[in-house]
């Protein structure tokens, strides 16, 4: 049985997608370098920034493939302590043998700790995922969250990473341009993928299970490789919050974590990548919006997700597709467009 | 071996607390095929509604901590509950009838984070003593020594059980629910209103985890709004584990569920795991009970039809 049947979101055509990204990578750089924001501004903007990588990669998961996880946070907390550890107990003897600590030292520590801690939560994925992807729906969804649950208990017990008192990161290396990056290049890597040959078996598994396997398609390998690639880029966004917020508790990376994610890519509306970049944006600002009313904020975003659900279950912008204006669009052929006349 | 019987009745008592909350949550899945991620929070307003009801009794109207007293807020609390869950079920569930099943499983978590914390925004979040309903006392025997509140969760639960069951097994309600859980177009074509059966199982789930909450309380006598999160989703597993949709199975969940933990509290050092990892049993019996038998140690598995 399938979860979610939103309808067709495939952006047509890309034509320009490298120009995107690296647009995006350009706009964050300029923006890191020549505006200064004010520290609570860069603040919340690096928050969203994480929460768009965080969204956009489950997005790949819970939106494209049709399988419902609820342990991403799981995955972020390795990448986090994966990344931690890395600049906190190398970081030293990395500087020493590169000599001192400068510019470019504290770059490639900082990308190497990074690729670390992605590559960590993505090892985790594989060994989460390729047990429990044999599950469906509500079943997936809780052992997910099971496995989310044991990573939670594993860091509170580990003592060399600080246990349940905490971990303070050695670092605060984490800027806008960092973030903006690699929220850029996960958008570009997962709208990418889901819209090659290839990537259309992520639509296939969502939309007919039976059928695409009945078809051909290797339905576990596009499961494990959607979970795998969520985890690596969960993993990432999690060492950029390390070093971002340089404390890092287990209780961070807690049921309640995962679910703010997911309520991202619902809001989003399943398998819309713009959307649930709208939607991380909106939910990393409404709390902020809402301190006035401080202790009545989580009321209020609980109200509104019930809500959502009871009046537009398909999400805020779920069921619109993203075309870009005319002027910007490629030239085709009416057939390709899949309208002949 | 002493402790081996007082560490197997803690971890009974334990277990009975998780088999309330469990059977709420299997009945639910039985006749809605949704998890009712809210129950938790059910749990959690019995607990609050039962302090506040023993606070009354004891201040206004004098009451002494008694069995008697015991019993009032027990009924009281799951009374207030039952109303509880027919109020959530008509507002958040009820228009969702033929939504897909993700929409309400994310209306049933927006459900539970309303209740946590607009818990916390009316009751407070520090921290509260419950009060004491029955005077303690140590009841020897034996050789062994027990808390009686121990033997009451037990007690409780025990009566409950076999309520629950003659409820389901010997009245039309519970006939209405049965065959409800096994075809409902088939059930509403015989003559039988499912939203009348629907609310029914809601109201009595909801009242088992209020009991469920009154119990817990009198052993471990300090209530927070947050406190429904971990054993609601423990006992969710309990209800996996022993097949979810079977009634007897997710007593049985329950009680593997609290023994596990108070056995590896106990007795995990000896095998090298330390007491903190209490909270990753239930996790890891889940996980082991997913892969080995994804249909519960009591369920029955089903045919994927195309």
């Amino acid at each position: 049985m399938s979860l979610s049947s939103p309808p067709a979101d495939r952006q047509k055509g890309s034509a320009y997608p490298k120009l995107w990204l690296i647009a995006a990578i350009i706009a964050s750089l300029l923006v890191s370098q020549f505006v200064h924001l004010n520290p609570y501004f860069s603040i919340v903007v690096i928050n969203i920034g994480i929460n768009i990588i965080l969204a956009v990669s489950l997005n790949l998961v819970n939106g494209y493939t049709g399988q419902f996880s609820l342990g991403h946070a799981g995955f972020m907390a390795i990448g986090a302590y994966s990344a931690a550890a890395v600049t906190s107990f190398g970081g030293a003897r990395w500087f020493d043998s590169l000599g001192g600590v400068n510019n470019a030292t504290t770059t490639s520590l900082f990308i190497v700790a990074l690729t670390i801690g992605g590559l960590a939560a993505a090892l985790a994925g594989l060994i989460v995922g390729v047990p429990s992807l044999r599950l469906k729906g509500d079943y997936l969804a809780i052992a997910t969250l099971g496995f989310g649950e044991i990573i939670r208990v594993i860091i509170q017990n580990t003592e060399t990473m600080g246990g349940s008192r905490g971990f303070s990161v050695s670092g605060i290396y984490t800027t806008i341009f960092w973030t903006y990056t690699v929220a850029a290049i996960t958008v570009y890597v997962v709208v990418n993928l889901v819209n090659s040959a290839y990537g259309r078996g992520f639509l296939t598994v969502r939309d007919d299970e039976i059928a695409a396997e009945a078809i051909g398609v290797n339905t576990t390998k596009y499961k494990v490789v959607a979970f795998v690639l969520a985890s690596f880029f969960a993993g990432i966004a999690g060492g950029l919050y390390a070093h971002f917020i340089g404390y890092l508790t287990p209780e961070g990376f807690g049921f309640m974590k995962s679910i703010e994610i997911i309520v991202m890519v619902i809001l989003g509306g399943m398998g819309n990548t713009v959307g649930v970049i709208f939607a991380a944006v909106l939910l990393t600002i409404l709390p902020e919006v809402l301190r006035p009313v401080q202790e009545y904020r989580m009321v209020i975003y609980s109200l509104m997700l019930i809500i959502l659900m009871l009046t537009r279950p398909q999400g805020l912008f779920g069921g619109i597709t993203w075309r870009r204006p005319a002027w910007l669009r490629k030239k085709r052929t009416p057939v390709e467009d899949g309208n002949p006349a | 071996m002493s402790q081996f019987i007082q560490q197997l009745i803690n971890g009974l008592s334990l277990g009975s607390i998780y088999a309330l909350i469990a059977l709420g949550y299997t009945m639910i899945y039985g006749v809605l095929r949704f998890i009712n991620f809210a129950h938790g929070d059910v749990y959690m307003v019995g607990a609050f509604s039962g302090y506040y009801l023993g606070r009354w009794l004891i201040n206004s109207l004098g009451m002494q901590s008694s069995v008697l007293l015991l019993v009032v807020v027990l009924v009281g609390a799951m009374i207030f509950c039952a109303l509880a869950g027919l109020v959530i079920e008509r507002l958040a569930y009820r228009p969702l009838r033929n939504s897909p099943r993700l929409t309400v499983l994310i209306t049933a978590i927006g459900v539970s984070l309303f209740l946590e914390y607009s818990g916390q925004v009316f009751f407070g979040a520090d921290p509260k003593p419950f009060p004491a309903l029955i005077p303690d006392r140590l009841i020897s025997f034996g050789g062994l020594t027990f808390t009686n509140k121990g033997l009451i969760v037990l007690g409780v639960t025990i009566v409950l059980l076999i309520g629950l069951t003659f409820v389901v097994r010997k009245t039309k309600m519970g006939m209405a629910m049965r065959a409800l859980s096994f075809n409902p177009t088939a059930c509403s074509l015989m003559g039988i209103n499912n939203n009348v059966i629907i609310s029914f199982t809601f109201g009595l789930g909801s009242a088992l985890a209020a009991a469920a909450g009154i119990l817990s309380s009198l052993n471990y006598p300090v209530i927070t709004p947050l406190m429904g999160l971990l054993p609601g989703i423990k006992a969710f597993v309990a209800a996996v584990l022993g097949g979810i949709g079977n009634i007897p199975g997710a007593a049985l969940g329950g009680l593997i569920l609290g023994v596990a933990e108070t056995m590896i509290v106990g007795y995990g050092d000896r095998i090298h795991v330390p007491p903190s990892y209490r909270d990753a049993v239930a996790f890891v019996l889940l996980i082991a009970i997913l892969l080995f038998k994804p249909s519960g140690l009591l369920g029955k598995g089903t045919v994927e039809k195309v």
